[in-house]
């Protein structure tokens, strides 16, 4: 489904990225782990267009994404949650959703119909599978860190996307946020098929819920396999578990 | 009848209390309040256009009394020159600043925020000393008076009915623009540009749609300005008048539907009496800009909003 080769990205003098590559295929869920500053942010923003690599090739269902704009890989099906909550804080949460569901719908430019009729149905449905429904009118920018997460995998799913992509998506959450958070993605790939490449610090998460992980080390992917390969390799051991798994 | 039902028909019977009103307006109002209300309905049409692009848009809209002038000149110049039916200089004129509108958001919508309201104050500036030294065509400095408007339009009650009839129709396309998709997507762009491209959203198309709705509703106004007083000169395209009308937007509430033409009632209201009385009138801006700033800074109607919310709100509930 997804398939990045050789993918290269320097920020003035610093190379950011150096040569990454990812397979995902249909129906997984993918993990991304590597310490601070290893690149996996990088990776996901030239991804979903919002940064355009230097080099390499990015292919999403067979279409080179390089040089297309965040609006042109969105509408091909890939859907991004980010790391620091980005949404709109002017409006409600069910505004929020609402605005994704509306562009999917091509509905953008009907200047007639009043907003709070179109895309209802839709957008509760959302709502109501991450567990916003209770908080729908309120102001986005009056709830907590956790919800303000969830807001923003919400908001990403109003794009109906098939590949997810999530950058570190329970960081900052309490316990009990996370464990819902994760029941949440689980639900989200076995029940609705949706395919999820993500990246995260807690290691015993990521060992625990994807089907395959690649490790980034200094701008470089060093290995993609099984939760149980990667637990095996030496080199993932030395470079960034240290041994522990 | 649910809630939200009830409180739209409370807005809705308020709305048409006040139109009643205004209608009665030139029956036991004297001559020169008719036609100072007739100045705030023009200038609160052109602040509320304003409002689109930069409350509900985001964008830095720094130079929009350029199309305001320029729906004021095109109208006097059909009028004058071309002999044209009024109806078809009327329709012309906003189109005229549209296409204005159009090409100038062309080139500002590719840069954002203060990048764009700089370049669009550039490109305004333009505008403005083409109509300010071209005095073979647009009488220069100073400007194209005496505009042969028809008579039915031409007295103070009959420019004040056409400015109340073409406001109010402005007024209503305006607001179901902004409460439809299309609206709703214009206020995810101005909180978060970024995040409404990766859901999908083509930013630049819509800020320029919106640029050229604005700038046609603007020309209104300048058409509607030239039938209230019969004249057009630089000053409706300067940027000290763009200054004013993003004043107004602030005062009344930049994030509402009504704060402009509120804003515009208090600036001319404020600017008629107090300018009867010094010739510093600019001050009192100042002074009003300033208090703004400290103390209102989402404006009156803003303002009232948040008290009401958090009068409604359920306890430990945050706004």
């Amino acid at each position: 489904m997804l398939s990045v080769k050789d993918v290269q990205k320097s920020f003035d003098q610093f190379l950011a990225v150096k040569k990454a590559n990812l397979e995902v295929e249909k129906g997984e869920i993918v993990a991304v782990i590597g310490p601070n500053g290893a690149g996996k942010s990088t990776l996901f923003k030239m991804i979903s267009g919002h940064l355009t690599p230097d080099k390499g090739h990015i292919f999403f269902k067979g279409k080179e994404l390089v040089g297309k704009a965040p609006y042109q890989i969105c509408r091909l099906g890939l859907s991004m949650s980010f790391q620091i909550v980005n949404v709109f804080n002017r409006l409600t949460v069910f505004e929020n959703v609402q605005v994704s569901v509306l562009s999917r719908m091509k509905r953008s430019f009907d200047m007639i119909t009043p907003a709070r009729r179109v895309a209802v149905q839709e957008t509760r449905e959302i709502l109501e599978s991450v567990g916003l429904i209770d908080v729908e009118n309120r102001a986005s920018g009056s709830l907590s860190h956790g919800e303000r997460k969830v807001l923003e995998m919400a908001v990403a799913l109003g794009a109906n996307p098939d590949l997810l992509i999530l950058d570190e998506p329970t960081a900052g959450m309490a316990p009990e946020e996370t464990v819902a958070t994760i029941k949440l993605l689980e639900y989200l790939n076995s029940e609705l098929g949706l395919t999820i490449l993500f990246c995260e610090h807690n290691i015993d998460l990521v060992f625990s819920f994807a089907n395959r992980i690649m490790v980034m080390q200094q701008g470089t992917s060093i290995i993609q396999g099984r939760p149980d390969d990667i637990r095996g390799n030496e080199e993932v051991r030395k470079a960034y578990l240290g041994g522990t798994h | 009848m649910e809630p939200d039902d009830h409180s739209r028909f409370k807005w809705f019977a308020l709305v048409v209390v006040g139109l009643v009103t205004l209608g009665l307006c030139p029956y036991f109002l004297p001559r020169f309040f008719t036609y100072l209300l007739a100045l705030i309905l023009v200038t609160g049409l052109v602040a509320t256009s304003l409002n689109m692009a930069l409350g509900f848009g985001g964008m830095y809209q720094f130079h929009h009394a350029v199309f305001y002038g320029i729906g004021a000149y095109a109208v006097s110049l059909m009028l004058i020159k071309s002999g044209l039916p009024i109806v078809i200089c009327f329709v012309a004129a906003p189109v005229v600043s549209a296409i204005l509108a159009l090409l100038m958001g062309f080139i500002c919508v590719r840069l954002s925020k203060l990048y764009f309201g700089m370049l669009q104050l550039s490109l305004g500036s333009l505008v403005w000393i083409l109509v300010f030294r071209w005095y073979s065509f647009t009488g220069g400095d100073d400007g194209l008076h005496g505009v042969p408007v028809p008579s039915w339009i031409s007295s103070v009650t009959g420019s004040y009915y056409f400015t109340l009839i073409v406001s109010v129709v402005s007024l209503i396309i305006m607001y179901i623009v902004l409460n439809s998709p299309f609206g709703r997507i214009l206020q995810a762009i101005r909180d978060n540009s970024e995040r409404s491209e990766s859901v999908g959203i083509q930013v630049r198309r819509h800020q320029l749609v919106t640029q050229v709705i604005a700038g046609f509703f603007a020309g209104v106004s300048g058409m509607l300005f030239v039938t209230v007083e019969g004249s057009a000169f630089p000053d409706l395209l300067s940027w000290t008048l763009s200054l004013e009308l993003l004043i107004m937007c602030l005062l009344g509430g930049w994030f509402t539907f009504f704060g402009p033409m509120l804003g515009a009632a208090i600036i001319v209201s404020l600017r008629t009496m107090v300018g009867a009385y010094t010739e510093y009138w600019t001050t009192v801006l100042a002074i009003i800009l300033m208090l703004l700033i400290f103390f209102l800074p989402e404006g009156i109607i803003g303002f009232i909003e948040t008290l009401f919310k958090r009068s409604h709100a359920s306890p430990g509930e945050d706004l």
